[in-house]
């Protein structure tokens, strides 16, 4: 007989599971709608008791306080939004570059536990297992003390050629003096891109059909190199730079680090990548060996069994807690608060101490780690489904 | 016509590959890389280790004496800071006469730690065991019984702090966690979805936003007049932080255990509450001790914020005892030092114990 | 015959909203019947089965086990459960409790049996299946066969009209199968209502009273063993036997 579709619900028996279901999830509905009413009441009786106001009307009021570093132009009279926008952008500032150099530098110690040299391999469990074991915080604390204790003061600096200088001012190098040149080179970058991923394609197709293995990475790289150079040519070639001096108290010119951004960037770095490290080993790892085996059987060589059979398989075990640590670097970075970089906790901190808002200031340092955290989440949902391994 | 079976009687291997110098071929020379490699490092040790050693074990300054730590700066540690210093970053502001109790206390729970650690003690008084251990951390720390003096809680800090909140901490959490986690694997759909919401919510926050709401909201939250005492608002944002992330270990492990378990228990007629009790929590608490045990390293780390919330554990200790005292400020690099290698002692314990453990484990579920 | 103590009326079931794997399954069992399920991977026989228990719900179509008929009702569940024990192909023994606490555990919790009892109940039932001497270790520690024969007997403790086998010998060494058939027609002997899915034809040819044969969701054949084995009606029948008898 041929297949037709199930017939719709029938019948409701109150003796059954799905009801005892429903009873219990009302109840629980209840019990949490009590608590909360209980809680709210609570705190609308204490806020009017205190006098405390509520809204965030705050935001649209003159902040009224200086913030140390900012990307965005701010000064004490802006009104609050902005002083929180200044915040929000200081703690991507510092996640982003965070993220960057700790998978790099995660990436390589994780090789480097397999590496054939004991002393390396030596190397890289010391470094995963004394930077894993110590808290952040108290990494944080130690490297704003070495720049700010540590570091030579400004009339002494360290300096590499007399355009690198490092202090206890922070960090100083030069930046090219932005012209037309420099923005055709960007654009001439752009378009390489699109040509280096057109040449891509166009190698991949070559290979099926004739199997000749032409460059996929190093090709690429040349083209995006020439097109970023021949946007800079055309520009006129300029060559100006903006070099930092030492000033009487600040460096002047040239872009700089301070040594509030540099404590944090480096202690997240280093405490993320050991953990970076562990999971990266994990994931190279979890291949069985009876992978590489069967590749080495079917006669590709060590490095087309790492790119072709290893990775792929270890990526998706690298992935979902890679994306964890990235979090958890960024929900770290919330911890800048105690040197001084004014990310966007501290500067709920000083807005709830200037306002006395506590309540709308905490709710918007949730509403920003929340949004980033469920952002990435979703992110890697998505990813899972699309990586993993079809089963039955 | 087959010919009978003759035995031979084995013999050493004819090339050596055990031994120390098959081992430094193997893994120190054993390529061009592999050689240039060892050299390069060998240099930059020697290059570097002397003057580090100089610096710290050397010219070092061991004794509490701030003129030869002054003379030294520079080109030796002053290590004389922890000699001077040690009492009030490990044990916080308690009252100096009575400092016998809060290290007695500390005792008490690492005793009590490293007991539940130690399988053969995972019997049923090992619960009732706790109750008492920490009773008996509260009544030594606080006082105000038996003849022993009341120390209010703002006083109490070091290192006895941080590890009563990692431990009460994750106890506390512990019944929480295994609630939530049933609750998310449940098939109802409202008590799921608040669980994911309290999960998702308190994992995708930072820690110091949750001890701010602590410190903060909590008041607030009360019935009007009633305060709570700081120390117990920073103890529920941490019990509620370290649940959430414990729910997600123990889910992993409800995950784990078959679903022929569960089958099985329901042809024979056990109850949903009955199968979690007897059949499915057993197995699942047991494959995930050593992710517990992770997640209480990282509790025990993320004490170290509560420093932020004024509560002073160990490295809110530290900056109490220097910054007060001009003499000995500059040397807070040694202090760190100090207390960085006591978390390193504790939390390296801590891993190595559960990777133990985990080999443990997998050794037992083979045959 | 007895009376019938399973009643399958057009019972139709389907796996979300396409996968249509029963159809139309019309099948009384008699008490004291051995019934063998035979056919090929996908065919239902396990979805069949497991419906019996309540491991499956049906979506059209009655089942009526022991005079109770199986519905979202809790109580009738329960009720149902009480008379069919079941053994699976994986054992499901809980792995951190002895032989004899797997055996009491049923038992002392639902049937309200005190302790001394139950260890009584189940010394019986680890006798019969002859491994009485293992009571007191643990599951990991048995090879496939005897861990097999303690699910036997820990399904037997809780005195059902009804075994059920879920394919029992698919995941034994070949060596253990003998030891678990053995404790099998020994049941049957007893006079057990049996309901077994295998792919071992000795055992039907020896104890089975009916063979059904099932295919794509529906029962293609069912017969005295005699019949189904030497003049099968079916060419899908013919097909399959050729298949598996051939090695």
């Amino acid at each position: 007989m041929t297949a037709r579709p199930p017939p719709r619900r029938r019948g409701w028996s109150w003796r059954s599971q799905a009801f005892r279901g429903l009873v219990y999830q009302l109840l629980a509905a209840a019990a949490i709608g009590l608590a909360l009413w209980f809680l709210a009441h609570n705190t609308i009786d204490n806020m009017r008791a205190r006098g405390i106001q509520s809204g965030f009307g705050f935001l649209l009021q003159p902040a009224g306080f200086d913030i140390g570093e900012s990307i965005i132009p701010y000064d004490a009279l802006d009104q609050n939004w902005r002083a929180f926008l200044v915040g929000i952008l200081n703690t991507l500032r510092v996640a982003v570059v965070g993220v960057v150099l700790a998978t790099v530098l995660g990436a390589l110690l994780g090789v480097g536990r397999f590496s054939r040299n004991a002393i390396v391999r030596g190397l890289c469990y010391g470094y995963v297992e004394l930077f894993r074991n110590i808290p952040v915080l108290l990494q944080l604390l130690v490297w704003y003390l070495f720049f700010t204790d540590i570091l030579p003061p400004i009339s002494e600096p360290l300096s590499l050629g007399g355009v690198i200088y490092l202090s206890k001012a922070g960090f100083s190098f030069p930046v090219p003096l932005w012209s037309l040149g420099q923005a055709l080179a960007a654009a001439g970058a752009t378009v390489g891109l699109a040509i280096a991923w057109a040449h891509r394609r166009w190698a991949i197709r070559q290979f099926e059909l004739t199997a000749r293995v032409r460059s996929l990475f190093w090709v690429p790289l040349a083209i995006v190199f020439a097109g970023s150079i021949l946007g800079w040519l055309a520009g006129g070639a300029p060559t100006a730079w903006n070099l930092p001096a030492p000033g009487a108290f600040s460096m002047e010119g040239g872009a700089s680090a301070t040594p509030e951004f540099l404590g944090v960037l480096l202690g997240l770095v280093l405490y993320t990548s050991a953990f970076i490290a562990e999971v990266v080993r994990a994931g190279i790892a979890s291949v069985a060996h009876g992978q590489v085996e069967a590749a080495g059987s079917l006669g590709l060589t060590r490095t087309q069994t790492m790119r072709l059979v290893t990775l792929p398989q270890a990526l998706r075990v690298i992935i979902p807690p890679i994306t964890s640590q990235y979090l958890n670097l960024t929900k770290n970075s919330s911890l800048a608060v105690a040197i001084g970089y004014p990310d966007v906790v501290s500067i709920a901190t000083t807005s709830l101490n200037n306002t006395g808002r506590a309540v709308e200031c905490i709710a918007i340092i949730m509403l920003v780690y929340l949004a980033t955290s469920l952002s990435t989440a979703g992110f890697m949902n998505w990813y899972n489904n699309r990586a993993a391994i079809k089963e039955r | 016509m087959a010919a009978t079976f003759q035995p031979i009687a084995p013999r050493p291997a004819p090339v050596r590959t055990g031994g120390l110098l098959a081992w430094l071929r193997a893994n120190l020379f054993g390529g061009w890389k592999s050689t240039l490699t060892t050299l390069l490092l060998a240099l930059a040790a020697l290059a570097w280790l002397p003057s580090i050693a100089q610096w710290g074990i050397f010219q070092a300054v061991f004794q509490p004496d701030i003129g030869s730590c002054q003379a030294a700066r520079g080109t030796g540690a002053c290590w004389g800071v922890v000699a001077e210093k040690y009492r009030l970053i490990i044990l916080g502001r308690y009252p100096f006469d009575e400092q016998w109790r809060p290290a007695l206390a500390t005792l008490l729970l690492m005793g009590l730690l490293v007991v539940s650690c130690t399988r053969r003690f995972w019997r049923a008084w090992l619960a009732p065991l706790w109750v008492v251990a920490l009773a008996g951390y509260f009544i030594l720390m606080r006082g105000g019984l038996w003849g022993l003096a009341l120390v209010p809680t703002d006083l109490w800090g070091g290192l006895p702090l941080t590890i009563m909140l990692a431990t009460l901490g994750i106890a506390l959490a512990f019944p929480i966690a295994v609630l939530v986690a049933l609750g998310r694997r449940s098939t109802l759909p409202a008590i799921r979805s608040m669980c994911i919401v309290y999960v998702e919510l308190v994992r995708g926050v930072p820690l110091i936003s949750v001890l701010f709401m602590a410190s903060f909201l909590f008041p607030l939250l009360m019935p009007m007049g009633k305060s709570p005492d700081v120390l117990l608002r920073v103890l529920v944002g941490i019990t509620l932080f370290a649940a959430a992330y414990l729910a997600e270990t123990v889910r992993g492990g409800l995950q784990a255990v078959p679903k022929g378990q569960i089958e099985a228990a329901a042809t024979l007629g056990l109850t949903y509450w009955q199968t979690q009790r007897k059949i499915v929590l057993p197995q699942a608490l047991a494959i995930v001790v050593p992710a517990v045990m992770n997640n209480f390293i990282a509790i025990f780390k993320d004490t170290s914020l509560v420093t932020i919330v004024s509560l002073y554990e160990l490295t809110g200790a530290l900056g109490l005892a220097l910054n007060a005292d001009a003499d000995w400020r500059p040397y807070k690099l040694e202090g760190y030092l100090f207390i960085a290698a006591i978390y390193f002692a504790f939390c390296f314990a801590m891993s190595r114990y559960s990777l133990w453990i985990e080999k443990q484990v997998g050794m037992s579920t083979t045959r | 015959m007895s009376a019938a103590i399973i009643q399958f009326e057009k019972v139709n079931k389907w796996y979300g909203d396409d996968f249509h794997v029963l159809r139309d399954i019309d099948l009384v069992v008699a008490a004291g019947e051995r019934i063998v399920i035979c056919g090929p991977s996908g065919s239902g026989k396990s979805t069949l089965i497991r419906c019996i228990n309540r491991l499956e719900e049906h979506q059209e179509g009655r089942i009526v086990i022991a005079g109770t008929e199986l519905s979202d009702d809790v109580k009738a569940i329960e009720r149902v459960r009480r008379e069919v024990g079941m053994v699976f192909q994986q054992f499901n023994l809980f792995p951190h409790l002895t032989v004899l606490e797997n055996l009491t555990l049923a038992p002392m919790w639902v049937g309200k049996t005190p302790k001394a009892k139950a260890e009584e109940i189940a010394m019986h039932q680890l006798e019969r299946v002859r491994i009485a001497e293992q009571a007191n270790k643990y599951p990991l520690q048995l090879s496939g066969g005897q861990q097999q024969r303690v699910a036997i007997a820990r399904a037997l403790c809780l005195t059902p009209k009804i075994m059920l086998f879920d394919e029992p010998t698919s995941a034994l060494d070949p060596e253990m199968i003998t030891e678990v058939l053995e404790v099998m027609i020994e049941l049957a002997g007893q006079g057990m209502t049996m309901i077994c899915v295998t792919h071992e034809m000795g055992f039907a040819k020896a104890v089975a009273n009916r063979v059904i044969f099932m295919d794509q969701g529906q029962i293609v054949e069912e017969s005295p063993p005699e019949e189904f084995f030497n003049r099968p009606k079916s060419e899908r029948t013919k097909d399959f036997l050729s298949k598996i008898l051939g090695h």
